[in-house]
């Protein structure tokens, strides 16, 4: 394939020269061994982590500002402070559901380094107090459960986890569980309720969150794969080390896949906050362009859920503080790149229809609201729709999200951006995420609907007869 | 048809028990059930609900809400082909036209002689290697007409046995805790104090 | 047309100020309780916002997003749910905003997207809260012009209750209330999104106790009860609120009616007792009300047969008898009708001079316990510990077992059970034994020796919930029982849980036993000759008496027999002469539930036939034998408690009977007898236990055809160790068999039951079991025999 070739270990991933704090490791074919691990300084960290008050160990997580790579973007240090005092036992659930469409980098993790995730979430355990982890990992991915099933046996093995730890104090268990197939159980809540058995419903209860009130009613944190493969990496370098990668606000590095019509789609290691979207769509490290003789429509800059940008928006940087009022959000880090040869009105289908299909059912608006947009949407696609149809979605998509929507500024069509984020009336983000492609492409792209429709008045139905 | 077997019961037990609560190995032992007949059977269903102190009604009502799950027979081979965007950008519905003609059943469908079960599938988290396609779970990655009959004619004839075990099996690798190395589950409510290691000094 | 299930709960209760936080409503001051929703705060205040999911008895789950109001936070107003986000000081909460309007607009279109809207065949048209809440907060039209949800239309997923799941609106009520408050979660959401449908396992119905609860709080047409379906349209339907009377939990309900008919009974919210809850017997039973089989005119025996007669020719006999046996007339039962009922039969016992009265048929407590510090239903729910000297209360009084289980599973009180198989609280004890019948004082001793046990009953108030777990046995050793835990924790108080549903009353005004003649006593004597004039109110000895041959005898041995009743049962049948009675819903009156809580019953419909209520008969009958009472109408009776019976009969003529009920302490009882020790197993094998179920031969579920099908019919259960030790397996015959006396049941095989004993059904179809009960011994053992 094109130039530097994707990793044959990891597919997708180009390596480039820029700094790896959770990659390090993907250009060896071993890398998912405990042999190599250890060979490759696997596990300094713990060790040097519990030589240290588990306090000092929260505080230099802390001052490293490790932002979520979940989507959410909350810093982990800071959530771990949230648990209530002299609330026991304190659990840690691993996010590893990862299925936000686009999104590309949780599963390599897993499977190319599965220890530095146990260790990582030895380190979270030991700084936070919490004393089981459960590590849920999504049912689709067979590779990384075996990798990971295999890495927790042989660490088990070696005294990495369970009772006295590396002969130390510390005991923790950390359990394999795996799910099923249900992307909203990647939401924290729904997560928790799968854990537990049951059909993966959020359970979003405002003022309680899982740190509050989580798994079986204790205090639970919840932590991204990528957010918690970090920690390794920051104990034995140190926070200030981690900081003078990217910026003050977003510190550090992040993963990124990009897919869609680039050269060189892949899953880069970026440096956090200064990395440009231009730099990794056009860059010659990154994705190297468009594919040929072609030209950039449109993106979206953080997963399925992320409102979509014009090439307007190519100099911003990973930075949530400008990404937001620019009107979109960074997520999963994961861009979907369109290019002239793309049908929007069909390539918003495709979305809307993941998030109708994905509704957990428990909301009306997303129940009901999403499959009507994804109805309305696929009748229009099919040349079977109306003018009216255009003003019902944004409609419907009124009764999921109130008030005014999130977009991306254009100077073509002289608009302004809308900041993110948005109101919503449901309990989590699937809803939303279901008119986000409706709202972004009928806001940027109308024409291609209008061309689509038919001019027809529209006859009401009059509602509930009822009896009388 | 059937319960899960001694062997898988036994399995089952050592499963609940690396949970505070039982009713949370509800889903690994779905998996255990569907491994065993390949889809989850009412039986299975029912005898769960013993092992996690559950009603059936319970765990059909959690089962049903995960698509892995399967409530009737289907193909050796489940393949699914993702549809959603960066898929579908590169191609997934002319792959999915392509499979359907290529097995002579609609998605969704199962091939007469059993072997295939065509499903449409979304993200499946390698959207870079798009368009993609998962067969009980292995990936196939950036995948043509050519390829995906290339895949169909291996599975058919047996060259996958060692890849591709048959529906019902994801992973081949299980954890297992040696009793000795574990640091001990307790039920929630039992616990009331801090990790005796949580105690401020560095516990190496 | 709300039937109170909604918010009636909440209300009486007034803040109290530590607890108090200030909010304003649409700009008014208001002040809420701490740890409460919006929307309870808003309903208090009159502020209504539309809701499908919410119900004040249940947890809240924010499922439906109607219940959207405005409160501002730290950017802006926010749309929040009302019935998940708790009030905090200072909030500034608007119901009436456009932006609410316009959400909750939103929301009623995008429920009725998927809804067939076929409200004229639909049961819940016009009393529906998706319909009403259409019109007052719906869009008026539907834009929705795609295909609608299709499933296959109604499909019964119990024998009492059909599922339409096209009008499903996914609130989470019935599913919820199966899960959280009737323990029985054999309902649950399936699939997932836009295909998610409430549904039971296959095979396996949702064959629960409380199934009738889920239509009531259903907010559409989806669930809908057999015995109501089509039966009548909301506009036509009359109602009144009155109190159950099948159990003596004394639910509140009201009473409706159709062109003179009842058709159907709905559970209102009292918070002392029932929050709204009934269960399937006593919400559905009203059928027997309306069946063909009541009496309608009085009859006499003439040259051997029963024939239809005048009330005066028949009160005429029944008068005479009386004069003639002077002294020795006995009134058997009471516990059927209401207060006034059995006051003006106990004064009708003083004219006659008669010692010989009894509320119970030997099948409950000594009236003593009464005697004892007693205890409400709210007080047992609110001690720290509960023990139980009971039957299994989900079969006998199934609305408490739903107080109990709640504040034993949401409210951590701990329960000590002490019984001869499990029962339906079993799950949620914190300590269970199960001992042989016989043992419970003793086991009760040894339990309290322990230090743990000790250390639980000495943290709090201590409640003792005491009834008659076994036919088969002596009431005797409950007492000593009781007495036990008395001398451990004498500041325990006693919540006595005698079935029938108004035999406190009745032994409360006159019908309990004098000068010590008990029912035993009194069948005793009868069967001996002694008794000249034998009236059975509404009791039927031969079904009823554990020891069967007893019951025979004393029919047989009176001279002159009675019976007031609404059915011809069994013993009515022996009878002389029987008289009509009005039923449940067809007299006026006042009831006593177990706690002592007297509440009013009502007249919805006019009595069947010539029947009278019974209050009306003694009275006539006093008249007849030259002691008029002087009184002519209900409240003269109520007129002469309330000067004659104190505090009790303060509570039947006060107006708070007409709602939650008043409590009334009993009269002073003689105190409990210590009772017999532990009796030493005979040469037998197993030793009997026999205790009901909820659905049996009682008239009013054999009655009522939708109820009848449900006895599970008679039965022997085993341990499974001992069922295989005598060659017995689940469904085999066996020989049941004591002092020569044999029955013929099935097997069953269940570890709920401890080995050694073999427990039995009462009153069901099939071989009876009361042929091997005898009075003369304290336990029954039996011997049984594969062949
Ligand atoms: C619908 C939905 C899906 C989500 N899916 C994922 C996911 O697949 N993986 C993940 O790590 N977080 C996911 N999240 C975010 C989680 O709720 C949670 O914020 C995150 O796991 C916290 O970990 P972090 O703080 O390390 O980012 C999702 C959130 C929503 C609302
Ligand atoms: S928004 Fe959709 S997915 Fe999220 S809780 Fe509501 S119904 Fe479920
Ligand atoms: S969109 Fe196909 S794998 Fe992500």
């Amino acid at each position: 394939m094109s130039a530097g070739g994707t990793n044959p270990f990891a597919p997708g991933f180009y390596e480039g020269n820029r700094p790896r704090v959770v990659t390090s490791r993907f250009g060896l074919e071993d890398s998912h061994t405990i042999e190599r691990y250890l060979a490759t300084g696997g596990y300094d960290g713990l060790r040097r982590a519990l030589g240290r008050a588990a306090s000092e160990v929260h505080e230099e997580v802390k001052s490293a500002t490790i932002l979520g790579r979940g989507g959410a973007g909350f810093p982990a240090g800071n959530k771990w402070g949230l648990t209530p005092a002299g609330v026991w036992p304190r659990y840690l659930v691993v996010n590893g559901d990862e299925s936000e469409p686009g999104t590309y980098k949780d599963r390599l993790l897993m499977e190319r380094d599965p220890h530095q995730l146990i260790e990582g979430c030895l380190i979270a355990c030991y700084a936070a107090g919490l004393s089981q982890c459960f590590l849920y990992i999504r049912g689709e991915m067979a590779l990384a459960q075996e990798r990971v099933a295999k890495a927790l046996n042989d660490a088990y093995a070696a005294g990495y986890i369970g009772r006295n730890i590396m002969g130390s104090r510390f005991s923790v268990d950390i359990v394999l569980h795996w799910g099923a197939g249900a992307y909203v159980v990647g939401e924290e809540t729904a997560l928790i309720e799968s854990l537990e058995g049951n059909r993966g419903m959020p359970r979003l209860k405002p003022p309680y969150f899982p740190a509050a009130v989580g798994l079986y009613g204790k205090p639970t944190i919840v932590n991204n794969v990528e957010t918690l493969s970090n920690l390794p990496w920051l104990m034995v370098n140190g926070s200030a080390a981690y900081t003078a990668i990217g910026t003050a606000t977003s510190p550090g590095t992040r993963m990124v896949a990009v897919s869609g019509h680039v050269k060189r789609p892949g899953v880069y290691e970026i440096v956090n906050g200064t990395t440009t979207f231009r730099d990794l769509l056009f860059g010659e490290e990154f994705c190297g362009g468009m594919r040929e003789g072609r030209t950039l429509k449109a993106f979206v800059p953080g997963g399925g859920s992320a409102p979509w940008f014009l090439p307007d928006q190519l100099d911003l940087p990973f930075e949530a503080s400008q990404v937001g009022p620019a009107g979109s959000m960074l997520g999963s880090g994961a861009v979907m790149v369109m290019d002239d040869t793309t049908d929007i009105p069909r390539a918003a289908l495709t979305l809307t229809r993941f998030y109708a299909h994905e509704s957990c059912g428990k909301c009306t608006p997303c129940r009901e609201g999403g499959t009507w947009l994804e109805r309305i949407l696929s009748r229009i696609v099919d040349g079977k729709g109306t003018d009216a149809d255009l003003d019902q979605l944004l409609e419907v998509g009124g009764s999921i999200c109130p008030g005014s929507f999130p977009h991306a500024s254009s100077e073509a069509l002289g608009i302004p951006a809308v900041p993110f984020p948005y109101r919503m009336n449901t309990i989590c983000f699937v809803g939303p995420s279901a008119y986000v492609p409706v709202h972004s492409a009928l806001t940027l792209f109308r024409s291609e609907f209008e061309s689509r429709v038919t001019r027809r008045v529209r006859i009401p139905v009059t509602a509930a007869g009822g009896g009388e | 048809m059937a319960r899960l077997s001694d062997e898988n019961t036994k399995l089952a037990r050592e499963i609940i028990a690396r949970y505070p609560k039982p009713r949370s190995a509800m889903i690994p032992l779905l998996h255990l059930a569907q491994e065993q007949d390949g889809w989850v059977t009412e039986d299975a269903m029912a005898h769960i609900g013993e092992l996690v102190g559950a009603t059936p009604a319970e765990v059909y009502g959690t089962a049903s809400f995960y698509e892995m799950f399967k409530f009737h027979p289907v193909g050796k081979y489940v393949i699914n082909i993702c549809g959603t965007m960066s898929c579908a950008l590169m191609g997934a519905e002319d792959l999915m036209h392509h499979a359907e003609q290529k097995l002579g059943v609609r998605m969704g469908g199962t091939t007469e002689d059993g072997m295939f079960t065509l499903e449409r599938a979304e993200c499946q988290a390698a959207c870079t290697e798009a368009p993609c396609l998962q067969t009980n779970y292995r990936f196939s990655f950036r995948v043509t007409n050519e390829s995906f009959d290339s895949l169909v004619d291996d599975l058919r004839a047996g060259r996958l046995d060692n890849e591709v075990p048959s529906h019902g099996t994801v992973a081949r690798v299980r954890q297992s805790i040696p009793p000795d190395r574990q640091a001990g589950i307790h039920p929630p409510d039992e616990v009331r104090d801090a990790p005796e290691w949580f105690d401020g000094r560095p516990a190496l | 047309m709300s039937t109170g299930t909604d918010g009636t709960g909440t209300e009486n209760e007034v803040p109290s100020d530590p607890n108090a936080v200030s909010i304003t409503v649409n700009g008014r001051a208001v002040t809420a309780r701490k740890g409460e929703m919006i929307i309870a705060a808003t309903d208090r205040e009159g502020e209504y916002v539309p809701r499908f999911c919410y119900h004040p008895r249940m947890s809240p789950v924010g499922m439906c997003r109607q219940c959207m109001v405005e409160v501002d936070g730290p950017r802006g107003p926010m749309m929040v749910v009302s019935c998940m986000t708790p009030v905090a000081e200072g909030q500034v909460v608007r119901t009436d905003t456009e932006q609410v309007k316009r959400a909750q607009e939103g929301m009623i279109e995008l429920l009725l997207a998927n809804h067939p809207l076929d409200c004229p065949v639909c049961d819940k048209g016009g009393e529906c809260p998706l319909q009403d809440q259409a019109f007052s907060h719906g869009p008026g039209e539907s834009r929705f012009v795609e295909e609608k949800r299709h499933y296959e239309k109604p499909i019964p997923i119990s024998d009492l209750v059909f599922l339409d799941r096209e009008r499903c609106i996914l609130c989470d009520r019935c599913t919820r209330f199966a899960r959280e408050v009737a323990g029985d979660p054999l309902i649950s959401f399936t699939q997932r999104g836009n295909n998610t449908q409430v549904m039971t396992f296959p095979d396996e119905p949702f064959s629960s106790y409380f199934s009738g609860n889920t239509v009531q709080i259903c907010p559409v047409g989806a669930l809908t009860a057999q015995p109501y379906r089509f039966k009548a349209r909301p506009w036509d339907l009359e109602q009144r609120e009155s109190t159950c009377t099948t159990c003596s939990v004394g639910c509140r309900v009201v009473v409706q009616s159709s062109r003179d008919e009842i058709v159907r009974y709905q559970g209102v919210d009292s918070d002392p007792v029932n929050w709204g809850w009934l269960c399937d017997r006593g919400r559905f039973d009203f059928q027997a009300v309306n069946s063909a089989n009541r009496l309608e005119k009085p009859m006499v025996r003439v040259n051997g047969t029963l024939t239809e007669t005048s009330w005066t020719a028949a009160l005429d006999a029944v008068a005479r008898a009386m004069r003639e046996s002077a002294g020795s007339v006995a009134v058997l039962g009471g516990a059927r009708g209401t207060n006034e009922d059995a006051f003006m039969w106990a004064r009708l016992a003083d004219a006659v001079g008669s010692t010989m009265t009894d509320a119970q048929l030997d099948d409950g407590l000594p009236a003593s316990v009464f005697g004892l510090p007693q205890a409400t239903i709210d007080s047992a729910c609110a001690s720290s510990t509960v023990v139980l000297l009971a039957p299994d209360l989900k079969e006998e009084l199934p609305v408490l077992h739903i107080r109990l289980r709640d504040a034993a599973a949401h409210r951590g009180v701990r329960i000590i059970e002490v019984a001869s198989h499990e029962s339906g609280l079993t799950a949620h004890a914190w300590k269970s034994v199960l001992c042989e019948p016989g043992t419970q004082q003793d086991v009760v001793r040894s339990l309290l020796s322990d230090p743990t046990v000790r250390a639980q009953v000495g943290s709090g108030p201590v409640t003792v919930v005491a009834g008659r777990p076994n036919l088969a046995e002596s009431a005797s050793f409950t007492v000593a029982a009781v007495h036990e835990v008395l001398s451990a924790a004498p500041s325990a108080r006693v919540l006595p849980v005698l079935r029938r549903g108004n035999v406190r009353g009745a032994l409360s005004v006159g019908l309990a036993p004098r000068a010590g003649n008990d029912a035993a006593a009194i069948l005793d004597a009868a069967s001996h000759g002694k008794v000249g004039c034998l009236v059975l109110l509404g009791a039927d000895p031969l079904t009823d008496v554990p020891d069967a041959g007893l019951a025979r005898r004393a029919v047989s041995g009176a001279r002159f027999v009675v019976a007031v009743d609404t059915f011809l049962s069994g013993s009515a049948q022996q009878a002389d002469v029987v008289l009509p009675a009005a039923a449940f819903g067809e007299k006026e009156g006042t009831t006593t539930n177990l706690e002592g809580r007297v509440s009013n019953v009502v007249q919805k419909i006019t009595p069947r036939g010539t029947s009278r209520a019974d209050w009306m008969v003694a009275a006539e009958l006093m008249r007849l034998l030259g002691q008029d009472s002087g009184v002519t109408t209900l409240a003269q009776v109520q007129q002469m408690m309330s000067s004659s019976l104190g505090s009790f009969g303060a509570a039947v003529v006060s107006p708070d009977a007409r709602r939650n009920g008043v409590l009334a302490s009993s009269p002073p009882a003689p105190p409990a007898p210590a009772g017999a020790g532990a009796v030493p197993r005979n040469s037998y094998d197993f030793r009997l236990v026999v205790s009901r179920r909820l659905y049996d031969g009682a008239a009013g579920t054999a009655n009522s055809p939708s109820l009848a099908g449900l006895a599970p019919g008679a039965s022997v259960t085993l341990h499974p160790l001992d069922a295989e030790r005598i060659g017995a397996s689940e469904g085999s015959t066996v020989t049941v068999s004591a002092s020569g006396q044999g029955v013929r049941l099935p097997v069953l095989c269940s570890g709920a039951v401890p080995r050694g004993v073999a427990l039995v059904p009462f009153n069901q179809p099939g071989d009876d079991i009361r042929s091997l009960v005898s009075r003369g011994s304290d336990v029954t053992d039996v011997r049984i025999e594969a062949k």
